[in-house]
């Protein structure tokens, strides 16, 4: 049992992502010294808030069992809404009502994604490639295809929100988004809650069995229009945070960010299959992908292939992940 | 006098127009062991199911704990202590033993918060109310079959089960894990708990209940004490007639082999393995869990070798195949030289759970039903699966169900069928008759008999001593890896070679 527990560690996806991270931050330090500079540091720290507020929706829903590729369409749709209405009645008021909009149109559109697969016993796959390309195709038709610069006053204040600020020597400023803290609040909240709350074993418990969870008194249906609408309003979240911090609402955004937010939740070690993944693990994995995305130039390797080597972290990941597990079969087997 | 727990009167049970049950009674006592016993697709899991409230019954009055139930929900059964230990455990893979033993009380308790140092506390009073210490820390994946029972009878017990139902408990356990189970059956049974279970095994029906009820066709037939029954009044009361069993006799000459081991090692599974196989002869492998008997099987059909690890395991010695070296390295190798498996635990690999009966029968054979186009002949495929049908007594009502609506039973033969079917000349079966009923398993030897007579040399690794003994010529004995006796099955007795194997169940058991 004492080796069991000492093995655990080395076993555990975090120790190794952890261990990746800091073997890839040295080789990019090593080959380039601009790594290094508070400036980029703070940029790659940046670059986490959104992808990481998406990740941890995504991965509920794959610790649940299902997968949701809708995400993206539904940031974009709250967010795009969102500005286009404050725009109209003139919003000065304080940053709370554009969250608070944004977050409730994802969570109601994440709620009709649960409900569709509750009532048609759909694939998740099928219902969110279809509600995502739904509410695209709604947005561009009904609301408008032009790109918003003019954000209203309290968006553009938001982005200007620093922690940390300093001018430096040669006049270039450096500064810490203060919209990293509302990513760190989320996943300490988030992790809470699977941890150590009812809620959160069930979400685990139904991504194991579905039928078991139904027999130990979980009402699976509940659970999950819980993890389908908190999804939602977590891109909705997301979408605002990225909005106000590249200054535009394009209509166009986001397009294929799925693929690199579940490639960040599956690198953190959850399963496709459901019931197992962890916060810190998918924060990790957050990490690593925007490590190698703002990383790759430095290094010098051509921007036109982060993505295939992003495709191919993946598939080495989910890779290692599938021969471990045979692995440990064998080994339970012997 | 104890209390009656179940009683269950004429009830009656069809699915559309198929009657499953017709007037079954049932009784159950407190602290009493009971079997239920059957062919396959009498009915028992029906039976089982209406206990615990999934099906609703037809007709007839269900009592649990002396109260009336006109329709039962499953809340109802639990709340009366009726617990199924379903069998796929119905556990959460994921999640530690410690978890999978908590959830429910976490959820019924209706707290929002999780204590760990509460859930710890609640599997270790768990596990010491079944007398059981394991790591409650590992994941339940990660246990064997034998641990997932355990854990999913302590949640049972925890929930204060009084009657703990289980459907064919031991088909997925050795001989030392049944021993076990029986020994902990027995400690439920001295504080009331009573046991109603499923098995097809003699032994077990007649070594550890106190009560036998048979059903035939979904009707009852017989119901008693174990006294007053023995194997063949059994046997007798399921299937309606008289089976003998005689000896297999092999006649065959002692040339040519077709297929021939020497120096056969596999290191850390066997060492040193010598045997011919001749034409027409069943020649069983028996040994103890870990022995090396699976792992055997498994090299000769090509699953072990490609999966080597680094730790340097290498075959050795040679397989010789009608006299002519041969290297099997994966599945399709065995396959092209001829060799065909029948895996143990055929209910999980392999079967094809939401497709029809007939394509799982063909599952392995497509390529033998192409027509002058190359295409597949569906008019033979069809006339061939009502045929295999009829030759291992499937009992189905429609070849186009998925195969899941079948009997654990039927499921089984099906499968076997399908192996049995592609036409290989050395047949490696293991455990064929795991989960089939007496009546089916005196078919399957039939048929095992008529195919060593058609010249295929089959090697039997199974468990069941009196299985190996009446249908195989020779027998081998496999400890840690070697043979250690090479036996005629001519005058052997089920003791002797009992001894030789260093177990008997009721030795275990004390
Ligand atoms: N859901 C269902 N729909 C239709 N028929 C069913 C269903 N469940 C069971 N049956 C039929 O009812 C009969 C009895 O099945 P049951 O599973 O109770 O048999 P069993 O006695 O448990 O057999 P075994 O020993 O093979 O497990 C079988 O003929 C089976 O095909
Ligand atoms: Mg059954």
């Amino acid at each position: 049992m004492n080796t069991l527990s000492k093995n655990r560690l080395f076993q555990r996806n975090e120790f190794w992502l952890l261990c990746l991270l800091i073997v890839l931050s040295l080789t990019v330090g090593a080959v380039n010294g601009a790594f290094w500079s508070a400036n980029n540091l703070f940029s790659l720290f940046k670059s986490t808030i959104v992808t990481g507020i998406f990740a941890l929706g995504v991965f509920l829903v794959i610790v649940s069992g299902g997968i949701d590729i809708s995400f993206p369409a539904f940031a974009v749709f709250s967010f795009y809404i969102t500005v286009k209405f404050l725009l109209s009645i003139k919003y000065t008021g304080t940053i709370l009502l554009p969250f608070l909009m944004s977050m409730t149109f994802g969570a109601c559109l994440g709620l009709v994604n649960a409900l569709l697969l509750s009532s048609f016993q759909l694939a998740p796959l099928i219902v969110t490639l279809g509600t995502g390309s739904a509410v695209t195709g709604f947005l561009r038709a009904f609301v408008g295809t032009a790109t918003l610069s003019n954000l209203p006053q309290p968006l553009i204040d938001f982005s200007r929100w620093n922690i940390y600020k300093k001018t430096l020597a040669d006049g270039s400023i450096v500064s810490f988004s203060g919209a990293f803290l509302i990513l760190l609040v989320l996943a300490i909240l988030i992790h809470v809650m699977m941890k150590r709350t009812t809620l959160g074993r069930g979400i685990y418990a139904i991504g194991g069995d579905e039928v078991a969870a139904k027999r130990v008194g979980f009402n699976v249906k509940r659970l999950r229009l819980f993890v389908y609408s908190f999804t939602g309003a977590l891109a909705g979240i997301a979408g605002i945070i990225h909005c106000s911090l590249i200054r535009l609402a394009n209509p166009r955004d986001l397009e294929g960010a799925e693929m690199e937010v579940i490639a960040a939740v599956v690198l953190g070690g959850a399963s496709l299959t459901g019931g197992k993944g962890s916060v810190a693990g998918t924060l990790l994995g957050v990490a690593l992908i925007v490590l190698i995305k703002g990383s790759l130039i430095l290094v010098g390797v051509p921007s036109d292939w982060q993505k295939v080597v992003i495709g191919l972290v993946l598939i080495t990941a989910t890779g290692l992940t599938a021969w471990r597990s045979r692995r440990s079969d064998e080994g339970g087997r012997a | 006098m104890s209390k009656t727990l179940i009683k269950l009167t004429d009830i009656d049970k069809s699915f559309g127009a198929a009657s499953v049950l017709r007037k079954v009674s049932l009784q159950l006592d407190e602290g009493e062991i009971h079997c239920l016993a059957g062919e396959n697709g009498s009915g028992k899991s029906t039976l089982i199911k209406i206990i615990s409230g999934v099906y609703r019954h037809d007709a007839g009055r269900i009592e649990l704990g002396g109260r009336h139930y006109p329709t039962l929900r499953p809340i109802d059964a639990i709340r009366e202590g009726v617990q199924v230990i379903y069998q796929d455990f119905s556990l959460f893979p994921n999640l530690t033993v410690a978890e999978n033993l908590a959830l429910s009380d976490q959820v019924e308790s209706g707290r929002a918060w999780v204590s760990w140092q509460r859930v710890e506390a609640i599997a270790r009073e768990s596990l010491a109310l079944i007398g059981v210490d394991m790591d409650t820390s590992r994941l339940v994946e990660e246990l064997p079959v034998s641990g997932k029972q355990l854990v999913a009878i302590a949640r049972a017990v925890y929930c204060n089960a009084r009657v703990i139902i289980m459907d064919e408990p031991t088909t997925t356990l050795t001989d030392r894990e049944i021993a076990s189970l029986f020994a902990l059956i027995r400690r439920l049974k001295e504080r009331g708990i009573a046991t109603l279970f499923v098995s097809h095994k003699m032994r077990e029906m007649l070594d550890i209940t106190e009560r036998i009820t048979i059903l035939r066709n979904g009707e009852k037939v017989a119901e008693g004490r174990t006294e007053d029954f023995d194997e063949a009044g059994i046997t007798r009361a399921m299937t309606g007639r008289d089976i003998r069993s005689d000896r297999y006799v092999w006649n065959g000459v002692r040339s040519d082999p077709v297929l021939e081991l020497r120096d056969f090692t596999r290191t850390g599974d066997f060492q040193g393995l010598n045997l011919s196989l001749y034409k027409g002869e069943i020649v069983g492998i028996t040994g103890l869990l870990g022995s090396g008997r699976t792992e055997l099987a498994e090299t000769l059909f090509g699953l072990r070798n490609t999966r080597e690890r680094p730790g340097g395991e290498k075959n050795s010695g040679k397989i010789l195949r009608n006299g002519r070296e041969i290297k099997v390295r994966s599945v399709s190798d065995a396959i092209a030289e001829g060799i065909a498996y029948v895996p143990e635990d055929r209910l999980t690999e392999g079967i094809f759970a939401e497709q029809p009966i007939e394509r799982n029968l063909f599952a392995n054979s497509y390529p033998r039903f192409k027509n002058a186009l190359g295409l597949l002949d569906r008019a033979k495929l069809r006339e061939l699966s009502s045929a295999l049908i009829r030759a291992y007594n499937v009992v189905a009502s429609n070849l186009k169900l998925p195969i899941r609506t079948l009997s654990g039973g039927n499921q089984q033969k099906v499968m076997l069928a399908r192996w049995i079917s592609t036409g290989a000349e050395v047949l490696l079966l293991n455990g064929p008759t795991v989960g089939v009923d007496v009546g089916a398993r005196f078919e399957i030897y039939r048929k095992l008999r008529e195919i060593a007579a058609g010249g295929v040399g089959i090697l039997l690794f199974s468990d069941e001593l009196q299985e190996l003994i009446s249908n195989c010529n020779r027998i081998f004995v496999i400890n840690r890896g070697r043979f250690t006796h090479e036996l005629d099955t001519g005058a052997l007795q089920e003791d002797e070679l009992s001894a030789l194997l260093g177990l008997s169940l009721e030795e275990a058991i004390q």
